[in-house]
């Protein structure tokens, strides 16, 4: 192979976006399984057991778990069902609104760093789709535009429901990206950088012989602000307000049917696994092992553990995955154990919870980065 | 960036601002509006003025135009039917629009008129290079403003307080006090 070093780092990079977007709506589809059978589970009820390939399973004795109806009967149904568009909606926007919602959440998940930089036959690639400087301002430009989607699908319904959905969607969300923001920028001045890719890197090695550097520990509560603001932006129990059931039919996307109602689904769900990827990323060390340094484990009592250098950086990707699943999970289970906010305890959490606490964390974060002349 | 990417950035742009003016229904214009400054955005971000294009992209296009779209919600605007517009303000219009035109096409034709390029060394619109100029040339300028900023946070809160008494006692506007009775003693409709 004799390509040029800019092709290969194009090629490298389409792969890797393309990757990391199927990543992300994989985890989305699990988390769809997961609220099919993980609620069952959870309420203790059996959930989809009914959906099979000409009975293959049953024959061979094997119990449902619902796959072939979250992988197959889910989709194929939603994306045969007619698209209907109700009288006097706005056909442009009604079509566009989804998409709309689904595009800022599926370009975010390429400046997230899922391993360190690898070598192989002789080129060093970085296991981050764009390794940019300015990431997590890119980070904050498109969590602001997730907001017109969901805006614009209840305007374009012609439905009051809808409208009220998706104004208390787009409410709920700007309130939200504020207190996110405070966290996030409390991360910053902690690793005094922007860049993603640095952050990670910035959490690895150890405190006293055992404790992680993972952001989580130095930024504890920057980590509760986000991990609740995130659950807020994706728009999931028990911040649903812009779709509660019991008020407002299904909010913003009550006029959606078919494949659209699915694009819908899908951007709540890739949401909350991108807030996973996000909290992992900032909090759990990213795709950092426990201490695995690069050259093996050093582990806590002075024991030391050779691993070659290829299985550090696999062990990495692992981890990451690890990570997100487990955080997928945790959010899965937020979901089916918390009953639904009101809406002005909604805002009241927001505005006088989060924020004031984002700034209180944001000063002391400040005093100590400055305190202890962290940043050069 | 490449020539033909910053013509054909350009051109979008172009097009996405004639939408603005074009379009009928507010809603269709604030999205040809939102489209504008996405692409004026990525023109920052190509010509590494990296900061500049992604406050852009969360300043206005992230939380202005939501302002912008609440506004239209909220004076409830619909689309224009018809032709808009006194006869006189549409001559005015014209006259003014083509004494622009004919401006720009003199001075911009004039010989003395040169396109220069500038080249900045790379990283000039990096987060560093900004925030060293913001917090040591302009910082008493920065610092002014955010104060300017405080005033009118404090402003619209003072705006939007709640008059503590419905009854108009200790109120300074009766008005808005009578308005705050009337609307909570109507029945309110549950969401």
């Amino acid at each position: 192979m004799s390509l040029p070093p800019v092709t290969v780092d194009l090629i490298a990079g389409a792969i890797k976006a393309v990757l990391m977007i199927l990543i992300g709506l994989n985890l989305a589809i699990f988390l769809l399984y997961f609220e099919r059978k993980g609620s069952a589970l959870i309420q203790d009820r059996i959930g989809s057991n009914r959906a099979t390939i000409t009975g293959i399973g049953k024959r061979l004795g094997m119990p449902n778990l619902g796959i072939i109806n979250t992988l197959i009967a889910d989709p194929v149904k939603l994306f045969t069902k007619e698209d209907f568009v109700p009288d006097g909606a706005d056909k442009f926007l009604h079509t566009l609104a989804p998409f709309l919602a689904l595009f800022p959440v599926m370009i975010t998940f390429v400046i997230i760093p899922f391993g360190d930089t690898i070598s192989i036959a002789g080129h060093k690639f970085d296991l981050q789709a764009t390794n940019l400087n300015a990431g997590a301002l890119y980070l904050l430009a498109t969590l602001g535009l997730g907001v017109y989607g969901v805006a614009l699908a209840g305007w374009a319904s012609n439905n009051r429901w809808a409208l009220l959905g998706g104004i208390r969607a787009t409410a709920q969300m700007i309130s939200y990206e504020l207190a996110m923001g405070l966290a996030i920028v409390s991360v910053i001045m902690t690793f005094g950088t922007l860049n993603l890719q640095e952050i990670v890197r910035g959490q690895g090695g150890v405190w006293f012989g055992f404790l992680p550097r993972w952001g989580i520990f130095t930024q504890p509560l920057a980590f509760i602000i986000f991990l609740v603001a995130g659950v807020a932006e994706s728009k999931r129990v028990p911040f649903d307000l812009p779709e509660s059931e019991s008020e407002l039919i299904l909010g913003y996307f009550t006029e959606y049917s078919g494949g659209k109602q699915a694009v819908f689904m899908l951007t709540d769900l890739a949401e909350q696994a991108l807030v996973a990827m996000l909290l992992t990323t900032f909090f759990l060390g990213g795709w950092q092992v426990p201490w695995l340094m690069r050259d093996g484990f050093h582990l806590p009592g002075g024991a030391f553990l050779a691993v070659p250098a290829i299985a550090v950086s696999l062990l990495g990707i692992v981890a990451f995955l690890v990570k997100v699943l487990a955080l997928c999970i945790f959010l899965g289970m937020v979901r089916w154990t918390l009953p639904r906010f009101r809406y002005d305890q909604l805002m009241r959490l927001g505005w006088k919870g989060l924020v004031p606490l984002g700034l209180f964390n944001l000063l002391v974060t400040a005093f100590v980065v400055v305190a202890t002349g962290s940043v050069q | 960036m490449p020539p033909f990417l910053y013509l054909f950035l350009g051109a979008l742009a172009i097009v996405s601002a004639l939408g603005v003016v074009i379009q009928r229904n507010p809603i269709h214009s604030l999205l040809a509006l939102i489209s504008t400054l996405m692409i004026i955005a990525i023109l920052f971000i190509g010509e590494d003025a990296v900061v500049v294009g992604f406050l852009q992209i969360i300043v206005y296009a992230g939380a202005i135009m939501v302002l912008f779209l609440f506004v239209i919600w909220l004076l409830n605007l619909q689309a224009e039917s018809g032709p808009t517009g006194h006869i006189v303000l549409k001559i005015f219009g014209s006259l003014a629009a083509s004494a622009l035109a004919a401006e720009l096409f003199v001075f911009l034709g004039a010989p003395h008129f040169k396109v220069k390029m500038y080249r900045e060394p790379p990283g000039y619109g990096s987060l560093e290079s900004l925030a060293g100029k913001l917090f040591t040339d302009y910082l008493v300028a920065f610092e002014v403003t955010s104060v300017l900023l405080l005033a009118a946070v404090v402003g619209a809160v003072a705006l939007a307080r709640r008059i503590p008494d419905a009854a108009g006692e200790g109120s300074s506007d009766p008005r808005a006090a009578s308005a705050i009775r009337a609307a909570e003693s109507s029945p309110r409709v549950q969401g």
